[in-house]
């Protein structure tokens, strides 16, 4: 079964750029080839460690949001885990969250055109616009 | 919790009873403060109300990325802020505390900031 994962691992800092970007492709390579497919691939750039990791204090971040198996999430941890240049890497599913945050968005949508019907029936499509722009910037700050 | 429902008159002298044994370490520690920051507000309204934030501004997902926003639950020393001093509702600080730990686990936060 398919699910979204959000990958983040962290690149030990001394690795030349060439390096991060073969790194990364190899990775991408595994994933399309294990039937996973990625929908963002993000460099978040060098950052200061909260604690010192493997002897460095900074690190150089990368984000990967994919569409995968369990299995194949497995794997790409078992990559990571032994692949040199990786310091620190966390996995985590976000279907179920994203699942949530939109139920939460559909009720809350629900709610302000029922609290706007009965006041006012004729500017009823009005309400329902700015309804939709805080929704969308919900979506881009999230 | 005496604090939280005390009467009009109360919150200026049960203000610094309640945040006195709560920050003995980080003495007025800014981030759990600055949740509290309403409380000011309120204070004008001769009540102390503490809102959750994230119900406030609406924020759904608690995301591990956001340091920013995590970072004004943390004290100076990495503890997560309880509830009782944020006002965090219930349902966002379990997500809080969630995405806390998993900054943690991704040094993007501390696990105890050193001295």
């Amino acid at each position: 079964m398919q699910r979204t994962y959000e990958i983040m691992f962290i690149v030990r800092p001394d690795i030349l750029d060439e390096d991060l970007d073969k790194l990364i492709a190899g990775l991408e390579g595994n994933i399309t080839q294990g039937g996973g497919s990625i929908k963002s691939m993000e460099k978040l750039g060098r950052r200061k460690l909260a604690y010192m990791v493997k002897k460095f204090n900074d690190g150089n971040y990368v984000l990967l949001t994919i569409h995968a198996d369990g299995s194949l999430v497995g794997e790409i941890e078992r990559r990571l885990r032994v692949s040199e240049p990786v310091i620190k890497f966390i996995s985590v599913r976000m279907d179920e969250e994203e699942k949530r945050v939109a139920k939460i968005k559909a009720i809350r949508a629900t709610r302000k055109k029922l609290s706007a019907q009965p006041a006012a029936p004729a500017p009823a499509p009005a309400p329902v616009e700015p309804a939709a722009a805080p929704a969308a910037t919900e979506a881009a700050s999230a | 919790m005496a604090d939280e429902t005390s009467t009009p008159s109360a919150p200026s002298t049960s203000r610094p009873e309640g945040s006195g044994p709560a920050s003995s370490g980080p003495g007025g520690r800014p981030p759990g403060g600055r949740p509290g920051g309403p409380g000011g507000g309120g204070r004008k309204f001769f009540r102390r109300k503490k809102v959750c934030k994230f119900c406030v501004e609406k924020i759904d997902a608690i995301h591990y990325r956001d340091v920013r926003l995590l970072q004004q639950f943390v004290a100076e020393r990495g503890k997560i802020v309880p509830r009782r001093l944020t006002g965090v509702c219930t349902t966002h600080q379990r997500g809080l505390a969630r995405a806390i730990k998993q900054a943690r686990n991704i040094a993007l936060l501390p696990f105890a900031a050193r001295y």
